[in-house]
């Protein structure tokens, strides 16, 4: 792929699978900038220069696209436009914004294309720019791929500069000074004489000028907002229970509302029973959904005691019913019919393999719930010729279209008020509590329905992590690794997610093997090869994707033919690592972790480095053995970003990916038997508790050069360097997650 | 009919006697700071002091509530008024998605009611109940150690039941 040609053949790469979109277009299309969705409807007296700023005598708006699923998206969002703009905290409100094509993602283009973020060449340079055309002329708004920062941080700085200038221009006009005697500060145009004209006070001149689109970007060296601890404009509610999320809406009137729809996901409902439930208290109505039933009542408890007396006769699972047939599933996929890419194919592999007395190792990952602990909610109206949906989701555009063809309304008809939620993982990239609260609205016309799943629904309907393995060959000696092959099988979790998107796909899928084609070492001999595995249970993108399987695979196998060549593990990758960025966070962790200096016995340290969504991420755990038990007592991490723009977000978000990357692999797994999920709620699927959480410090890198994300890069290295930890400490080599089958933590 | 004290007020409410606090307290009485997020007393996030002893609240059948003292995190104090463990946790920016803290709060609002100055393996116990999928326990372990210290500062008791935080 790469050529612009492939691309407007209506397809285009997302997540690094193509996908078709039904997208045509010409040169003049893709320099047509989407309108401004707050440009309808302005009253005289209110003004918005861009998507992003809207101005009203009684205040300011500012717009934050992005979701913010628990990561502080909305914060950082608006403190961007904010610091261009010299507003303080407090001086405007911050809302999602609709949907809008105006709001295209610009910045995930750099993971739908098959080139290291490094690679600045012309054919991954040209690449990336007829990706990133693609997703504007679809208008793709979605929040996923770590891309929150990246995609915002010129244009949001702009848009706050647009408005800056424009309202300076307007002051101008109002008192006749000269434009260059003024300045802005705290929201307000500055007179030389020192008078103020607050910004709310100059939309209505504001409104009837041009936008004065040639701006200057601040230096970093200039910044109020950005790159300083600043308090996040949520912490206050949360820390009082005042944050509303979707699940705590309660408008007036309206009926709250429980689904059981099939656990053998995407089975058919046979028959049901409702008459037991419709007897109990509080029931109000029991009605027929996709694949299921709707308990309408008058409180949430009321509605989940009816469903779970409803008797249902499901159907079969459409894929194999038992986990035994899932691994067979992976095992024999390792087939030239099954190849879904090669992607690395370096020196002579077979001949240095056949050389050398070398290792042959098998890895392993299961099936993880997303499980974010705000169970999944809506609440949708249909009335009147409009419908109103209420909800987070991190694909606006998408959850719109999916109650537009259910209601048969216009998606101009469609308003969705995207809400904060209580996490996400790649959780609300699915549709489920979409599709079933407008199924259930749509049959009750003017009545507000609130849906709640249980925990116990949540589970049975998540869409997990892929499950995977990987086979791997490598000959090492005391000059370093000398041949590595990797063939990693995963089902396809882009592939997936997107057939429930409705965004058919081909080509591809460069999340399979992520975080090992990509791995930043200089290996003379090397292939990576990426097996697709057939679906099996449906599965999606899961907090950091195709690198939380990759990194462990290739991260335990680096760590395997070090030490089997006797080489420390730190110092060998440091001698393999051919990536700059890559070198900067080994380093870094191997000086806060004082590396070289001794453990007691009965110790052990263990290192990983991944590099995800252009983040390259080092990680040193550190772990003791009492008693037959593992305690991880700390952790050192350090991630190059570029810039750290949210210095507080950032150490939260890098340990908090640190915490769901050890928790995960050492207490999790989902596994099917009769087709069901078996996990159904936290004590079958804790994560990490606070009791395991070890010790972390963290260092962001600030190499200068471009801004990526945070999000998930802290992820994929947690696992491996808990095995080389544990390896290092015991001497007992894990290939296999979760941990918790081998070995008992403390 | 069953009565009971809901943050300092009598309170009256008409549901089965099986219904548990949590949702009494959600869709019967509109206080939806206390959250749900098992239903099983797995996470935490529906934690109340019940008679000054944290409790969740998803398993206090109404009936059990009789007569009883309950606190929720909008009683534990305000925006305006934050309680000291409140104070802890915006000084220390403890939350991510949010939706757990309400319960992390009550939870350690009522572990310093008891003990004021805890170790590090005293924190860990008490919390361990209260589960956070965001991954914040480091800065938890901040907000207790330092909620701890300013309820220490005072010479003062703290009543969790009483004390909206003047600190």
């Amino acid at each position: 792929m790469g050529r612009i040609a492939d691309v407007t053949r209506r397809t285009f790469l997302f997540g690094s699978v193509a996908l078709a979109g039904g997208v045509a277009f010409g040169v003049y299309k893709v320099q047509e900038t989407p309108d401004n969705p707050l440009a309808q409807g302005l009253a005289p007296d209110a003004a918005s220069f861009n998507p992003w700023v809207l101005i009203r005598p009684d205040g300011i708006t500012l717009i934050a696209p992005h979701t913010d699923v628990g990561q502080g998206a909305r914060s950082v969002q608006a403190l961007m436009i904010a610091e261009e703009m010299d507003l303080e905290p407090g001086q405007f409100t911050v809302e999602p914004g609709q949907p809008s094509p105006a709001y295209w993602n610009t910045a995930m283009a750099a993971d739908a294309v098959p080139f290291l973020h490094t690679d600045q060449g012309l054919a991954a340079r040209s690449a990336r720019t007829a990706i990133g055309a693609v997703i504007k002329l679809s208008g793709q708004q979605v929040t996923g791929g770590s891309s929150t920062v990246a995609d915002s941080w010129e244009k949001l700085r702009r848009a706050g500069a647009v408005a800056r200038e424009t309202l300076k221009q307007a002051a101008a006009i109002d008192t006749g000074e000269a434009l260059d005697t003024l300045s802005t500060e705290a929201g307000a145009v500055v007179l030389r004489d020192g008078r103020r004209i607050p910004y709310t006070q100059l939309a209505a001149t504001a409104a009837r000028i041009d936008p004065v689109n040639t701006v200057t970007l601040r230096p970093p060296s200039a910044w109020r907002l950005l790159g300083k601890p600043v308090q996040r404009l949520d912490t206050v509610a949360k820390s009082t229970g005042t944050q509303t999320f979707g699940i705590d809406l309660m408008p007036e009137g309206v009926i709250n509302a429980t689904v059981r729809f099939n656990p053998r996901q995407g089975g058919a409902l046979l028959s049901y029973d409702a008459a037991d439930a419709l007897s109990m208290p509080g029931v109000r109505q029991i009605l027929p959904v996709t694949a299921g039933v709707a308990v309408l009542a008058d409180n949430t408890w009321n509605a989940f005691q009816a469903a779970s007396a409803i008797r249902c006769e499901w159907g079969q699972a459409p894929y194999p019913p038992e986990m035994a047939q899932h691994w067979a599933a992976v095992e024999s996929s390792f087939t030239e019919e099954r190849l879904d890419k090669v992607w690395r194919e370096d020196g002579d592999v077979e001949a240095t393999l056949a050389s050398g007395a070398g290792i042959e190792r098998e890895y392993r990952a299961p099936y993880l719930a997303h499980a974010p602990l705000e169970p999944l909610s809506a609440l949708c109206r249909v009335s009147d010729g409009r419908a109103d949906l209420w909800a987070a989701h991190q694909f606006p555009r998408l959850a719109q279209q999916l109650v537009a063809d259910i209601t048969g309304l216009p998606t101009g008809k469609v308003y969705l008020h995207n809400q904060y939620c209580g996490g996400s993982f790649g959780h609300r990239l699915e549709f489920e509590n979409i599709r079933y609260a407008t199924e259930i609205a749509v049959q009750l016309p003017g009545e507000t329905i609130k849906l709640t799943f249980s925990r116990e629904e949540d589970f049975a309907h998540d869409f997990p992590r892929q499950i995977g393995m990987a086979r791997v060959r490598g000959v090492s000696d005391s000059g370093g690794i000398r041949a590595l092959e990797i063939d990693v099988a995963t089902p396809s979790a882009i592939a997936s997610q997107s057939s429930r998107a409705n965004l058919p796909l081909a080509g591809p899928d460069s999340q399979i093997a992520a975080g090992v084609w990509n791995a930043p070492y200089a290996i003379e001999h090397m292939r990576v090869r990426a097996y697709r595995v057939p679906e099996l249970a449906p599965i999606s993108s899961w907090r950091s994707v195709g690198a939380s399987t990759g990194g462990f695979f290739i991260e335990s196998a680096i760590d395997e033919l070090l030490i089997e060549a006797g080489q420390d593990p730190l110092a060998g990758r440091l001698a393999l690592c051919n990536d700059p960025a890559s070198r900067r966070v080994l380093e870094a962790v191997r000086e806060m972790s004082a590396w070289d200096e001794p453990l007691a016995p009965g110790r052990g340290r263990g290192v990983a480095l991944v590099v995800s969504f252009g983040t390259p991420v080092a990680e040193v755990v550190e772990v003791s053995v009492r008693e037959g038990k593992i305690t991880i007592d700390k952790v050192f991490v350090a991630a190059e970003v570029g810039r750290v723009i949210d210095p507080v977000n950032f150490e939260n978000q890098t340990a908090g990916g640190v915490i769901w990357g050890l928790g995960h692999a050492m207490n999790c797994e989902i596994t099917y038997a009769d087709g069901m999920a078996e996990q159904r709620n936290f004590h079958q699927h804790t994560g990490m508790r606070i009791n395991q959480c070890p010790a972390i410090q963290v260092r962001g890198l600030e190499s200068g050069e471009g801004v990526s994300g945070i999000g998930e890069p802290p992820v994929p290295p947690a696992a491996p360097a808990l095995a080389n930890a544990i390896y290092a400490a015991t001497g007992q080599r894990l290939r296999e997650m979760p941990f918790s089958k081998f070995v008992a933590f403390a | 009919m069953t009565s009971f004290t809901l943050n300092g007020a009598a309170v009256e409410v008409e549901v089965p006697e099986g219904m548990p606090l949590l949702w009494v307290l959600r869709d019967e009485l509109g206080l939806v700071g206390t959250k749900y997020g098992c239903g099983i007393a797995q996470c935490g996030a529906c934690t109340v002091l019940f008679n000054g002893q944290a409790m969740r609240s998803c398993q206090l059948p109404i009936s059990a509530v009789a007569g009883a003292e309950v606190l929720t995190i909008e009683g534990l104090g305000t925006p305006d008024d934050p309680h000291p463990v409140q104070q802890a946790w915006i000084d220390e920016q403890v939350a991510q998605c949010g939706y757990c803290q309400s319960g992390q709060v009550m939870q350690a609002a009522w572990f310093l009611s008891n003990n004021t100055d805890p170790s590090d393996a005293e924190i860990d116990a008490a919390m361990a109940g209260n589960l956070c999928r965001c991954g914040t326990y480091p800065r938890i372990r901040q907000a207790v150690r330092r909620a701890a210290e300013m309820l220490a500062a005072p010479v003062q008791t703290f009543d969790p039941l009483t004390d909206s935080g003047e600190g």
